[in-house]
């Protein structure tokens, strides 16, 4: 019901002009709703540089979603020299901006403070409240993030995923003996940094509900092992197994409590987890075949994963506790790397039909599957935290191919890269506001 | 330190040591764990060197798609490292599974286990003792051909033998 709202919605805000200003993200095509965003107000001459640059990263997310399309300087009727004046919504209209942000800056000097107001020119009204952000000049970043993410939200309804970051491998190298390290950065490709220094191979970092540690398989031992990283520290533990077995593929519970993974024992992989709390360790699959990639759905009562047990990989969703699975997948060609959605209505996987690799989703049940990507090598999906967007690896051919991330709408629009100094494979994106 | 830790340190100094010259080795598997200083692996024509193994007797057995039975030519390879191993007693060896780039990063590592132990379990049933092997998988992430298609694929879904002295 409340879906049916919103497409009346989306119907009477395109024929009637004088309907709530919402944009609402669906699988159809959406026209980019016009929005203007005069530069920010600097209060104090000092202020000025950086209220230019934090209207440019705002404008920068929300260009980005490809839900917004901006209504140049070039054609405004009047302009907006006071933070507090009163809106001419009139002459906005005229230019057919149905969304206007406007704020002021001020920097004082450490200290940062960020204004905005967001008004719906159509209604002549503010949508929402004006908010103001506070922190250090070095944080403007953040700040700008912030206010993007409270743009979005008011007129998408959704929650944003400007204010968050992404642990990924960055790459460097030749392919036959590439160098992995563990990079963290802003979910916009800002403020990079290495995790690990390259010298052994480190695999598909996952964050911690929390975004404060990192799990990800290392050949640091020389056999692959799960490491459990501080992202403020960089301090990293290893989850011990036992000596001659091979561990990959972690994920945390929910709950942050536990992680599931793959342990491979002569030759057999399956699903175990360890809780963290005192070690102790449970067996969920006992099978000849491959069961890999686990991924507990968000309410922590349900685990989904891949397994080659029909003869070819295939997604299942099982008890956390382990017992009986249900396959779902069942479309032609090959499902591995499922992840659920932080909302847990879909499953992201990858999928391989005649020569080509994809990214889908599909509901828990395994219907409705769409697939929104396709190339020579796509894998690795991870959502935003709003569960909008798909990040995920791909990788070019030939001796020169290269990894890079690249992030997709769930509808399948608004396909691009994600900007990264190196190379880079296996995202994962943070929590909000991590 | 077991000697396990011991093991794995001094590959891990060799290879620390080697890295810089082993692009050219014909045989070289990239892997981590792989050395391949001239010096340590012998003279090729001393039947007891590593050279010696990896030239004449064969180190690695290739796979079909998706597959870790071992084919006839396979099992050539694997009783002549047999042999070798019988008559050189003081090695011991790591078996590196591998996989070819078309697949899923946490499947191919799987699967390239599968492949690795595929090789120890025919090693262990003509009579070569368990604790002289060891195995890992690399996945897809070191690829020995760097092309894009089957002539390379077939040469990367692999299972490596690398031998080491420990009593060097």
């Amino acid at each position: 019901m409340k879906k049916l709202l919103v497409i009346i919605f989306i119907c009477l805000s395109t024929s009637l002009q004088s309907a709530p200003l919402r944009i609402t993200i669906t699988e159809g095509v959406i026209e980019p709703l016009p929005y203007a965003a005069p530069a920010f107000i600097g209060e104090t001459g000092a202020s000025n540089d950086l209220a230019f640059q934090i209207t440019e990263l705002i404008k920068s997310d929300l260009l980005g979603t490809g839900l917004f399309r901006e209504v140049p300087k070039s054609s405004y009727v009047s302009s907006i020299d006071n933070f507090t004046s009163t809106i001419q919504y009139s002459d906005w209209k005229a230019i057919n901006v149905q969304a206007l942000l406007t704020g002021s800056v001020l920097v004082s000097g450490e200290k940062l403070s960020v204004k905005f107001r967001l008004f719906d020119v159509f209604s002549n009204n503010e949508l929402g409240k004006g908010l103001q952000f506070n922190s250090t000049k070095q944080g403007w970043r953040r700040i700008a993030h912030k206010v993007a993410d409270e743009v979005y939200s008011r007129i998408t309804g959704e929650q944003g995923y400007f204010d968050s970051r992404v642990v990924y491998v960055a790459e460097t190298g030749p392919k036959g003996s590439r160098k992995k390290r563990l990079a963290i950065m802003d979910f916009d490709g800002a403020n990079s940094k290495y995790l690990t220094d390259g010298s052994y191979i480190v695999l598909a970092p996952r964050f911690s509900p929390t975004g404060e540690r990192v799990l990800y398989t290392s050949y640091e031992t020389g056999t692959p092992q799960i490491y459990v990283i501080e992202v403020a520290t960089a301090k990293r533990t290893v989850l011990k197994n036992r000596k001659g077995t091979m561990s990959f593929a972690p994920r945390f519970s929910p709950d942050g409590q536990s992680v599931v993974y793959s342990l491979e024992q002569g030759g057999n992989t399956d699903i175990y987890v360890m809780n963290l709390r005192n070690s102790s360790r449970a067996r969920l699959t006992s099978a000849p075949s491959i069961e890999t990639a686990p991924s507990f759905s968000p309410d922590g009562s349900k685990i989904v994963f891949e397994s080659d047990r029909s003869g070819a990989q295939q997604l299942y969703v099982m008890s956390a506790l382990g017992g009986s699975a249900k396959r779902i997948s069942s479309g032609d060609g090959r499902y591995g790397t499922p992840v659920w959605s932080p909302r847990g209505d879909r499953i992201a996987f990858t999928k391989q039909s005649r020569g080509r690799f994809h990214i889908g989703v599909m509901r828990i049940d395994g219907s409705k599957e769409r697939l929104l990507t396709a190339s020579f090598l796509d894998e690795g999906p991870t959502w935003s935290p709003n569960g909008r967007v798909i990040m995920f690896t791909r990788e070019t051919q030939g001796e020169r191919g290269v990894s890079a991330l690249y992030s997709v709408d769930i509808s399948g629009r608004n396909l691009k890269k994600v900007i990264t100094r190196d190379g880079g494979s296996d995202p994962s994106w943070s929590p909000i506001g991590k | 330190m077991t000697k396990f830790d011991f093991y794995f340190c001094a590959i891990l100094i060799i290879f620390l040591g080697a890295c810089s010259q082993n692009a050219s080795t014909p045989f070289s598997t990239n892997g981590a764990l792989n050395s391949s200083s001239a010096k340590f692996e012998g003279d090729a024509s001393d039947p007891g060197s590593i050279a010696f193994f990896k030239n004449s007797v064969g180190d690695r057995v290739l796979f079909s798609i998706d597959q870790s039975d071992i084919d006839q030519s396979g099992k050539n390879i694997l009783l002549a490292q047999v042999d070798w191993l019988l008559a050189n007693s003081d090695y011991k060896i790591i078996i590196e599974g591998h996989a070819d780039e078309r697949g899923t990063r946490e499947y191919n590592l799987a699967l390239g286990a599968r492949r690795a132990n595929s090789a120890r379990e025919f090693l262990i049933s003509r009579g070569i003792e368990s604790s002289r092997i060891q195995t890992v998988s690399f996945g897809k992430e070191r690829p020995v051909e760097l092309c894009s298609n089957e002539n390379c694929y077939s040469e990367n879904r692999r299972a490596v033998s690398v031998v080491s002295n420990l009593n060097f």
